[in-house]
């Protein structure tokens, strides 16, 4: 049976008239969480945005396939009720619309009071309930902010933009804690039906959270996929530089 | 006699402004209007008003089939007052040309806060058939409920002019919800109102006022407050609903030690619809404070926002925000804050936004599966939200309601 859930193919965006990814394949499979490292400026975020559907990403070649349905000309709402969810690196500031309306509408009617305080209480946000949405939020509330309103959308396939950006260690293993439990990490492998697209520049998260497979991009291309831990490994030991000399190296006429 | 004579200089300053233009706003042709003395049948029971009049003033917040939750009521038709009741202890309601016949003193608070030459609409008043509101609410007496008043424009092409005179003794704390609006839904006509605010020590007046006029009406509301030491003013003002041409720059006037006054107003103008509204407060008296905040939404129609902060006292404290959103290409808002100082040791700051709504929040909604729309309405309503200080719950979840009721005729 192919379980494939996320398809990616030959995939190529431009923003504002330039091209960032280049031809980038990625498949997923129902339960599994994969990482994508890769230095600032290589398209990282552009591939999250991409499968995301906003516009000013814009597919110019290939196509996205979510759930065996090719999703590549759906609008973003669309595909957020199809169950794609994003937690973004900095998300704005909605003057006058409180958390708790975020809340609710992720909630999409499924949850009531109750279940927002519940979730408040899990993301450690209880007082941020009736604050403007992100207005003042430091980088942990940001973050957390972010994962409890995934936590009430459930979306079926997660992609998060560098959770450890701006957050301290304490908040880290909180951020841990509530992305295993978004990707159902305390479920039996096979039970498990939710996906995660990670973004990290450190690899911070990788203590906390186990990913199946990672890739590095580089200038718009994914230059290898592998063991994330061992990704990592060699990203510390060596920096970036290797990776884009090894990938040079590999690349026709390089 | 010395009433007669006070009145006499009333008139003759009057009628050295009949031809005196407002500073702000279009000039109303006076003579395009007529004038009404026509009396109206006293209705001591208000919800046997009739059902269209009384549905017209539900939607500016006047409840007259079950005024439990209000402390008092009173009714003006064109110029006749048509009702007036209370029902708590320590509180007056009655018609202004009432109060007169019963207070003597009730002359040294006339034109007090407003100037009668002001321009030739404050002139006007003063020179035609008028009447108004007076309440009062007398030392230490604090109402929980607040007092309803709706001035009512039933004539077609009828100038309405209206005199009110509020008043809050020592220590007493009273709550207003006023509510204008016209019979009819097309017909022109004019609205003249002064309004004279006396805030004395220690006291608070909360006045929400709900405006819901027509397309073919130009409102000229003319405001004074005059606050003592450890007062304070707080005013909401509503418009959602399209009127032709208002203009209104109410002032307050810190004249006692720590008087506090807040002003917000939430302004929609649809196409057709020319407002100029600001809020403007004088802190003449150490350690006053204000602050200022009004939200513009245009959806075709052009709003100046006005707001001016003065600080003349030693250490006074004041704020002024001013954010305004263009729904449509059409609309024009046009911000002006200002603030003068004139001592060291005071601190005024301002704040003013114009624009349309920022994709990127739009977007942000519609990743959590909200439709454009529903996003778009979401962020509508936020920007709408003023969480107001001091205001009682009841009266907040009002005014909440009024606002929610326009965002329907927005989306």
């Amino acid at each position: 049976m192919d379980d494939v859930a996320l398809s990616i193919e030959q995939l190529t965006v431009e923003v504002e008239g330039r091209e960032i990814l280049h031809n980038v394949n990625l498949k997923m499979s129902f339960g599994e969480t994969h990482v994508l490292f890769g230095p600032n400026g290589s398209g990282k975020t552009t591939l999250l945005m991409a499968i995301m559907g906003f516009p000013k990403y814009r597919v110019t070649k290939g196509k996205i396939i979510f759930k065996g349905q090719d999703i590549t000309k759906l609008p973003l709402d669309e595909r957020a009720r199809l169950g794609i969810g994003m937690s973004f690196q900095r998300p704005p500031v909605v003057r006058g619309v409180k958390t708790r309306d975020m809340v609710a509408a992720c909630l999409k009617g499924q949850g009531d009071e109750d279940s927002i305080s519940q979730l408040a209480e899990k993301t450690n946000l209880a007082d941020f309930l009736d604050r403007e949405i992100n207005y003042g939020f430091s980088g942990g509330e940001l973050k957390r902010s972010e994962l409890m309103q995934l936590l009430a959308q459930k979306p079926a396939l997660t992609l998060i933009d560098e959770p450890e950006s701006g957050v301290d260690l304490v908040n880290i293993a909180l951020i841990g804690e509530l992305i295993n439990s978004l990707l159902e990490k305390d479920c039996p492998i096979l039970e498990r039906k939710c996906m995660g697209l990670i973004i990290t520049h450190t690899g911070h998260i990788l203590d906390y959270v186990n990913a199946r497979t990672g890739y590095v991009m580089c200038d718009g291309v994914i230059g290898c996929e592998g063991d994330p831990h061992e990704i990592l490994a060699t990203i510390r030991e060596k920096g970036y530089e290797e990776c884009i000399k090894c990938f040079m190296r590999r690349a026709p006429g390089g | 006699m010395v009433k007669t004579a006070s009145s006499e200089k009333h008139k003759g300053k009057a009628k050295a402004a009949t031809a005196k233009p407002a500073a702000y706003g279009e000039d109303i042709d006076l003579g395009a209007y007529v004038s009404s003395s026509e009396e109206q049948p006293y209705q001591a029971d208000p919800s046997k008003l009739p059902a269209r009049a009384k549905k017209r003033m539900l939607e500016a917040g006047i409840i007259l089939d079950d005024p439990g939750q209000r402390a008092g009521t009173f009714i003006q038709m064109d110029n006749a007052p048509v009702h007036s009741s209370v029902r708590q202890e320590g509180v007056e309601v009655m018609a202004v040309s009432q109060a007169l016949e019963k207070y003597d003193w009730l002359s040294d608070y006339w034109w007090q806060a407003v100037a009668v030459d002001t321009d030739k609409y404050t002139a006007n008043i003063e020179l035609n058939k008028h009447n108004g509101y007076f309440i009062r609410a007398l030392p230490g007496y604090k109402t929980i409920y607040p007092v309803q008043t709706c001035l009512y424009l039933a004539k077609a092409r009828l100038a309405q002019n209206v005199h009110n005179i509020i008043i809050a003794e020592e220590n007493s704390e009273l709550h207003i919800i006023t509510g204008c609006t016209t019979a009819s839904n097309e017909e022109a006509g004019l609205h003249l109102g002064v309004s004279e605010f006396y805030i004395k020590k220690g006291a608070k007046i909360t006045f929400t006022m709900i405006h819901s006029w027509n397309p073919e009406v130009a409102v000229r509301p003319r405001t004074g407050v005059i606050i003592e030491e450890d007062g304070l003013f707080l005013s909401n003002y509503v418009l959602t609903k399209p009127v032709r041409s208002l203009q209104m720059y109410p002032t307050a006037k810190c004249v006692g030690k720590n008087a506090i006054v807040r002003f917000n107003s939430i302004l929609v103008a649809a196409q057709g619809s020319s407002l100029d509204v600001g809020s403007r407060t004088i802190l003449d008296a150490e350690g006053a404070k204000t602050e200022i905040i009004s939200r513009a939404i245009t959806t075709g129609g052009s709003i100046v926002a006005r707001g001016y902060i003065e600080g003349n006292a030693p250490d006074v404290k004041g704020h002024l925000e001013c954010r305004g959103l263009i729904l449509t290409g059409e609309g024009t808002i046009h911000a002006i804050p200002e603030l003068k100082g004139t001592l060291a040791g005071i601190d005024l700051s301002h704040e003013a936004a114009v624009g349309k709504i920022a994709e990127e929040e739009v977007e942000y909604l519609m990743a959590r599966g909200l439709t454009r729309n529903e996003a778009t309405a979401t962020i509508v309503r936020g920007f709408l939200r003023v969480d107001i200080e001091g205001l009682p719950p009841l009266l907040s979840a009002e005014l909440q309601r009024a606002i929610e009721a326009s965002e329907e005729d927005l989306m």
